[in-house]
């Protein structure tokens, strides 16, 4: 618990640097464009149709879409000399703003809507200009509706704002992406109740004001404008913080969200900072392709990847030869040649996509390998990771076995093991060094006809830490070939069904590596 | 005073008013008289700019209204109608306080007219002064809204059936107050209604409007006496006949 607190400020800064500055730019925008299609009726449909279909893209999908979108972008801004994020701050800002357009573009047109014409005729007889008419009658008259629109705008951008952590931006979805993914219920727990109070404060404390200043309490108003003011004056100074990688030569950890990832990314950081001096920082429960995209952009410096995923799905080379030196070997000529990026160390253990039952269940139905599953594949359920069914893999695997299942479904990894636990699915795609198959007693089956390619997990380096911190390179080099498979699935379920930390992990793993010299694998 | 000239107002083939010229001398009160459709508000809405004439032209004080921009104008013009439009959110002062604060009159100024005001439609200003419009009665709220009208001094009124929405009695005792109000402050006006008995209870004038066409202007004897068409005839005739029907009904009970 303590440890998620001491994480606290930093998320909710992040948090707060996010959904207000999101929700300024939208009544920015909102305020002025409803007034305007109030005095244009013809461009009402148009204006309000386009925030409806903004706000049916589903929450996640729209942050995904800026990533691509902000790299296409920032290639052509780049040519004029300014840099553009593709992941992070920027993508989360623009889909957070453009989703609290319509809650208060639509509140707007309401509320002037909403005003009695003869108020209007009166304003218009005692001699009010169109401007004074607007902001003596019609804004006084409208903010009551104007104001719950921006409050429905603030619970939702509060709330959408945690799915900002995919995408790179740090926010309390931090805790709830990593809290899922490592099995931390506290974790999961505190991002909550932190994202549902700072919703509910927020919303309160414009309420407050509202109400303030409705009924001329000065008290009130004055009250929550100044925690509001102060709320807003602390985001904006933190903003002004340099956060740059360049200008700090703080170097840029990115990682997956899944335990391994999390626990290595913590690898990556100590040995660096012990290594080379270097600081680092995290940028963690990344989407997978994004990962590849933030460093091929610049913005993270070094991740783990695998093998296999480059190649399927970064070179998306239709067949995968099950020779781990020729992927490996493929692999690294692409990042150099095609995106210079570095490849400085491969690990020593691959995880692999492995098809996994409980323990029990493929004794009872005397399973061992996927040959065996394949017989039975009509009665059974497959769950898969959101990647999975998509995946060069998946079709090898049912090509080659003529796996039939009778259902299939997709799922967030970290609750497709408890799907499983819970007889919910039969088989799950699993990664083989995933500590949740001995927390939850699970088999692996045999892949008999090495369908499945080789996953060695590799660290990848942007262009900027081979030209500019070499010493750093050299700390990650340090690490090639000192992890092998069981060393690495004992760590992971020191996390998944042991109740530590990653960062406790990490320690641990460092540990044993500098203890013992561990025999170069392959 | 209020010199209106072959005014017209169209909606593309249709003509709302149609070659309208009317003098309002200084102190009168003239009565625009028809109707549903008649085209009397759209008249009275055209000398204060709230609608702009196709063709025609009004003059106030011997300028051209088009000289001065549409708030300005109406800044210098009283405006009262059925609806009132008073505004919930500003008090009773406030409401009245408009036009006098658009033009930068100082507060202390603004605070002594505003209780002059309250005074003159009979509302002690102690009383009012702080209250929302919200919590008066009809009959109170266009008190306000008459006071509101007269609070820059305009130099002429504007009233478009400022006691239609009234019950009988109230609508009564305002209409006795106004009479007052006009006497005391010799004030020029413009008043639309189809009450015929209202107009020539208040109407120096009376102004008979059909289809959009100035039928016959005079007093109130000179219409009954020589009325220029049937309809002016039989709009004459109106109270009479009521009356007469009140009559026959009171003593058959």
């Amino acid at each position: 618990m303590s440890e998620q607190l001491a994480l606290l400020p930093g998320y909710l800064t992040a948090h707060l640097q996010l959904s207000l500055v999101a929700l300024a730019i939208g009544a920015g925008v909102s305020l002025p464009l409803g007034i305007w299609i109030t005095r244009r009726p013809g461009l009402e449909p148009g204006v309000l149709g386009l925030a409806s279909v903004i706000q049916t893209v589903p929450s996640l999908a729209l942050l995904a879409i800026m990533v691509p979108v902000l790299a296409g972008l920032g290639a052509f801004t780049a040519r004029f000399g300014l840099e553009l994020q593709g992941i992070g701050y920027a993508p989360a800002l623009i889909a957070l703003s453009l989703y609290s357009l319509l809650p208060m573009l639509r509140n707007t047109v309401a509320g002037i809507r909403s005003i009695d014409p003869a108020l209007i005729e009166a304003a218009r007889g005692v001699g009010m200009t169109d401007r004074q008419c607007l902001l003596r009658v019609e804004l006084p008259l409208g903010a009551p509706v104007i104001v719950a629109g921006l409050r429905t705008a603030t619970v939702w951008v509060v709330g959408t704002a945690t799915l900002s952590t995919p995408i790179g931006a740090t926010s309390l979805g931090n805790f709830i992406f990593s809290g899922l993914a490592t099995r931390n219920d506290t974790a999961v727990l505190v991002g909550c109740v932190a994202a549902a109070g700072l919703a509910l404060l927020l919303d309160g404390l414009i309420h407050a004001l509202e109400v303030g200043v409705r009924d001329r309490r000065r008290g009130l108003s004055a009250g929550a404008g100044a925690l509001l003011a102060l709320l807003c004056t602390w985001t904006g100074a933190t903003l002004a913080l340099p956060r740059s990688n360049a200008v700090s030569g703080v170097v840029a950890i990115g990682s997956k969200a899944f335990t391994e990832q999390y626990i290595l990314a913590d690898l990556l950081a100590r040995q660096i900072a012990e290594r080379s001096g270097a600081g680092t920082r995290k940028v963690p429960s990344l989407g997978s392709t994004v990962a590849f995209d933030a460093l091929v952009n610049g913005d993270i410096d070094v991740y783990v990847d695998y093998s296999g995923t480059i190649w399927a799905t970064i070179m998306k080379r239709g067949e995968l030869p099950s020779d781990r030196a020729q992927v490996l070997a493929g692999v690294e000529r692409y990042l150099t040649e095609r995106h210079d990026l570095g490849l400085v160390a491969v690990l020593g253990f691959e995880n692999t996509y492995s098809l996994a039952m409980r323990a029990d269940h493929a004794r009872r139905l005397s399973l061992t390998s996927i040959s065996e599953l394949a017989r039975e594949s009509p009665k059974l359920e497959l769950g898969g990771d959101y990647e999975f069914f998509g995946r060069a893999e998946w079709r090898a695997l049912r090509r080659s076995y003529g796996l039939a299942f009778r259902a299939r479904r997709s799922m967030d990894p970290a609750l497709m093991y408890r799907a499983l636990a819970n007889g919910d699915v039969d088989v799950i795609s699993a990664f083989s060094t995933d500590g949740r198959i001995a927390a939850f007693d699970l088999a692996v089956l045999d892949d008999d006809r090495e369908v499945i390619p080789p996953y060695d997990a590799i660290v990848l380096v942007g262009a900027r830490l081979l030209r500019e911190l070499p010493q750093v390179v050299a700390a990650l080099r340090e690490l090639d070939g000192r992890i092998d498979a069981a060393t690495m699935r004992r760590t992971n379920l020191r996390v998944d069904g042991e109740g530590a930390t990653p960062s406790q992990a990490a320690d641990e793993l460092l540990a044993r590596i500098r203890a013992e010299a561990l025999p170069d694998p392959g | 005073m209020i010199e209106i000239a072959a005014l017209t107002k169209r909606y593309g083939e249709r003509a709302a008013v149609e070659d309208l010229s009317l003098v309002v001398e200084r102190g009168e009160l003239v009565v625009l008289l028809g109707g549903s459709g008649s085209g009397k508000t759209t008249t009275l809405k055209m000398v204060n700019r709230l609608i702009e004439p196709s063709s025609g032209s009004v003059r106030i004080a011997g300028r051209d209204t088009r000289e001065t921009s549409g708030p300005e104008l109406r800044r210098g013009i009283g405006y009262c109608f059925q609806q009132i439009g008073l505004f919930p959110h500003l008090s009773v002062a406030e409401n009245i306080a408009l036009t006098p604060s658009l033009l930068g009159w100082d507060a202390a100024r603004i605070r002594a007219r505003v209780d002059e005001l309250l005074e003159l439609v009979e509302l002690p200003a102690d009383a009012y002064r702080d209250r929302a419009p919200d919590a008066l009665s009809g009959g109170q709220q266009q008190r306000v809204g008459l006071a509101r009208a007269l609070a820059a001094e305009p130099a002429v009124m504007l009233l478009d059936e400022p006691f239609g929405a009234l019950d009988p009695l109230t609508r009564d005792r305002l209409q006795q107050s106004f009479r007052r109000i006009r006497a005391e402050l010799g004030l020029t006006a413009l008043f639309v209604t189809h009450d015929m008995v209202e107009a020539m209870l208040l109407g120096d004038r009376i102004a008979v409007l059909q289809a959009g066409r100035l039928v016959q202007l005079g007093t109130p004897a000179e219409l009954s006496r020589a009325p220029a068409n049937d309809y002016v005839a039989s709009l004459m005739e109106t109270p009479r006949r009521h009356a007469a029907a009140v009559d026959a009904l009171r003593e058959g009970a």
